[in-house]
């Protein structure tokens, strides 16, 4: 059987202990010819269900997934050794190289069409090891189902705590599934460490950290010349944050006075129709803010500034960042909205009966009761606005200049890995590798971010009960 | 469903007439007063007509069974409906002899006049410091920070926290046990030089020995302000105030003194309610 038909099969067997499970611990309590035995159960009949239904599940689905996930390497690795002695000695990638001919020619279900004995011979004894694997997978799974069943169905009596025991997987499988969260964002940053480390073998550290031009260009071929690629990443981090900064500057203002307006002026009807109508901004796709950006926003800045005097790029930081600190507002405001009117009446009810006025409360009471959360908006503006690309691309560009002047054009750390990582590039070139350095640092601001917050947040916060 | 199972007492609290109040509302010379008061949340009408006067340095308790309209009523004499978009007041309230409704009240300042504490302990959640600060900063009332130091003291001696909490001014006031919040939301009550205090059930979140704190406080409190409390202890009521005002379905059925309330009331609403009939 396939493993979804194994799996299917399963679930019926756990719905069916579930069922005998429930049924017997009622058979069990009740004494012979009485009714009314559930009050001599410790748990209610369908935490028994459960229980049966666990013992007749998780040992079987363990083995499955062993199973599943260890066939091929050892199929592949008998299969290998089943080879003759001089078609093992070959290197490591040559054996690899010929094992996938060999699936695939398993796989193709036309063995007798292959021309290469060796191949032939290969592709049947794997296709042979892969049928008993398969059909011993499914026996054992449902043997070892059924006899749990059995197990968790003898353990059935009335003093028998099902619901405990029940509650105890519970608990383990919250475990599990939190740590998985976790392991892959470990594993993440792992891989991204690892390869930035390759990186760094390839350019100095110092090259990256303090260099102030970026120009990724390496050479293709070994004989090529001119182009050894100069890695200074400034101008990258730079441009990330002049772009955050204009965007935080036009989104925290304003996303934190509609919130205020939203909570504590506006009428309910109001409130109902402008909170989502706010939201709707962060669910449009950052390509029409790109586009929005590049052919109404920054036109509109050129003209306006040269009508000043001022040179302005087609492309250019400002019109990037306006659109985005449109774009994020939203972060800010939803979720301030939501702290600001969760401080409660009573601290209003405080506030107004001392003689306060409307804003006084609002200024001295209220924001810095909902300070965490307020800032909490705002960090998540401020990661969307530094991990935001679309826009920075068709609105701010792709030249890597080092300037601190909005109105040029400058590019970002995300731009770059996307433009890196499209072109065509072998893996382990360092340009390739400089997205993983980049990802690393961008990785690294934000998570200095988050912590510069929580110290504002414990040092400023005003808890209420 | 009445008809089936006449209940007595409802009935009786039902037919009995309230013509006006009975016994001694008005005095001379009163610190606050109401005429013709109504109030309306919306369509529904919770206040019926109360007339009440409120002499100076007295302590007066309004009882009555809940939601007869004694919190309603307490704020109005601070204008804290106006925080309630859907509550209208009508009649004329003054205070001092000031119509505290009229246009030229700005009812911002008349709430520094009359203080509130409230029903639950609602310190916030700001230093036991800066709690009793606020006041006195948001009206200015100290130049400088030892001026400020001196109110936030003398506010705590008066409210018989300073002992307890000396020590601890920076730590948050919603740390305090509850009783002592009270007290803290006493002192900062008083911080800002009120004429009037008005408490709604101040201790009705409190074990005993927490309120017979606050109502020791209460009697020292009489010497310098004016005192309405809102309580659901007759015991309470008896302990701490002169006068007594019954309220009944948002009507002001009875205020005397508070001895002649407890041992005999004019208004038999008012005795079905001290003698437990109802309530
Ligand atoms: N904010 C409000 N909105 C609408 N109705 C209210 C509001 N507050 C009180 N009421 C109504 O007014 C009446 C009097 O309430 P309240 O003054 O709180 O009574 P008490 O303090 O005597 O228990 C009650 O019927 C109550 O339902
Ligand atoms: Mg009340």
């Amino acid at each position: 059987m396939s493993v979804q038909t194994i799996l299917i099969t399963l679930f019926a067997l756990l719905i069916f202990s579930f069922f005998i499970g429930r049924k017997r611990s009622i058979a069990v309590s009740t004494p012979v010819g009485k009714t009314g035995g559930r009050r001599n159960l410790h748990s209610r009949p369908h935490y028994y269900g459960y229980m049966v239904a666990i013992w007749a599940g998780i040992p079987a689905l363990l083995i499955l997934a062993l199973w599943t996930s260890f066939n091929s390497s050892i199929i592949s690795s008998l299969t290998v050794s089943g080879l003759s002695d001089s078609l093992q000695s070959q290197s490591k990638d040559a054996i690899g190289l010929m094992m996938n001919e060999v699936k695939n020619l398993a796989e193709s279900g036309n063995i007798a069409a292959e021309s290469d004995p060796v191949l032939r011979n290969a592709a049947s004894h794997y296709q042979r090891l892969q049928g008993i694997s398969t059909l011993a997978k499914t026996v054992i799974v449902l043997v070892v189902s059924l006899l749990g069943m059995l197990i968790g169905w003898r353990l059935i009596s009335p003093k028998m705590r099902a619901r405990n025991k029940v509650e105890t997987v519970v608990r383990w499988a919250m475990i599990l599934c939190s740590s998985i969260a976790i392991l892959a964002t470990v594993g993440i940053v792992f891989s991204v460490l690892f390869e930035s480390v390759h990186f760094f073998k390839a350019v100095p550290p110092s090259d990256f950290l303090f260099g102030t031009t970026w120009s990724p260009q390496t050479a293709l071929r070994e004989d090529q010349v001119g182009s050894s690629g100069s890695f200074g990443a400034i101008p990258l981090f730079v441009g990330t944050l002049l772009i955050s900064a204009i965007a935080l500057i036009i989104a925290v203002p304003l996303g934190l006075m509609s919130a205020i307006y939203l909570s504590e002026y506006a009428g309910k009807r109001f409130r109902s129709v402008a909170k989502p109508v706010l939201e709707i901004l962060a669910g449009i796709p950052t390509v029409v803010y790109g586009f929005f950006a590049a052919l109404t926003v920054a036109p509109f800045i050129r003209h306006w500034g040269e009508a000043i005097g001022l040179s302005v790029a087609s492309e250019s930081a400002l019109a990037a960042g306006l659109v985005m600190g449109i774009m994020i507002i939203p972060f800010v405001s939803s979720l301030s909205d939501d702290v600001l009117s969760a401080v409660p009446q009573s601290m209003r009810d405080a506030s107004y009966g001392m003689g306060a006025t409307k804003s006084e409360t609002i200024r001295q009471v209220i924001i810095p009761a909902a300070l965490p959360g307020i800032v909490g908006g705002v960090l998540l503006a401020a990661s969307r606005a530094i991990g935001e690309t679309m826009i920075v691309v068709m609105a701010a560009g792709l030249s890597a200049k080092l300037t601190i002047n909005p109105l040029e054009a400058v590019t970002t750390v995300t731009v770059q890995i996307v433009t890196i990582l499209t072109g065509d590039q072998e893996f382990d070139s360092p340009k390739t590798l400089a997205a993983f350095a980049l990802a690393l640092g961008l990785f690294v601001i934000t998570l200095l971010l988050n912590y510069v917050a929580l110290h504002i947040i414990r040092k400023y916060r005003e808890q209420y009960e | 469903m009445t008809e089936l199972k006449p209940d007595i007492e409802k009935r009786s609290e039902f037919d009995i007439e309230i013509n006006g109040t009975v016994g001694k509302p008005f005095v001379d010379n009163p610190k606050m007063s109401s005429r013709n008061c109504d109030v309306f949340y919306g369509d529904k009408q919770a206040i019926f007509d109360v007339n009440l006067d409120i002499a100076n340095n007295e302590i007066i308790a309004m009882i009555g069974p809940s939601g007869c309209g004694k919190s309603t009523y307490l704020r109005v004499l601070n204008r804290m409906n106006d925080t309630i978009p859907i509550c209208k007041v009508t009649g004329e309230h003054t205070l001092d002899g000031e119509d505290i409704y009229g246009k030229k009240q700005d009812p911002v300042l008349l709430r520094a006049r009359v203080g509130m504490v409230f029903q639950k302990p609602n310190p916030f959640p700001k230093s036991i410091y800066d709690n009793v600060a606020y006041g006195a900063r948001l009206h200015g009332l100290a130049s400088n920070r030892s001026e400020l130091d001196d109110v936030v003291e003398s506010s705590l001696i008066k409210a018989g926290l300073f002992k307890e909490v000396k020590d601890d001014l920076n730590k948050p006031g919603t740390g305090l046990s509850g009783g002592q919040q009270q007290r803290l939301c006493i002192a900062r009550a008083i911080a800002v030089d009120p004429e009037v205090i008005l408490m709604d059930e101040p201790t009705s979140a409190l074990d005993p020995i927490a309120t017979a704190l606050i109502e020791e406080l209460m009697d020292e409190l009489k010497e310098n302000y004016t005192i309405a409390i809102v309580t659901h202890s007759m015991q309470q009521a008896a302990r701490v105030s002169q006068r007594t005002a019954y309220f009944h379905l948002g009507k002001l059925v009875e205020v005397n003194e508070t001895d002649k309330v407890f041992t005999n009331p004019e208004h038999q609403l008012t005795e079905n309610y001290i003698t437990g009939r109802f309530g």
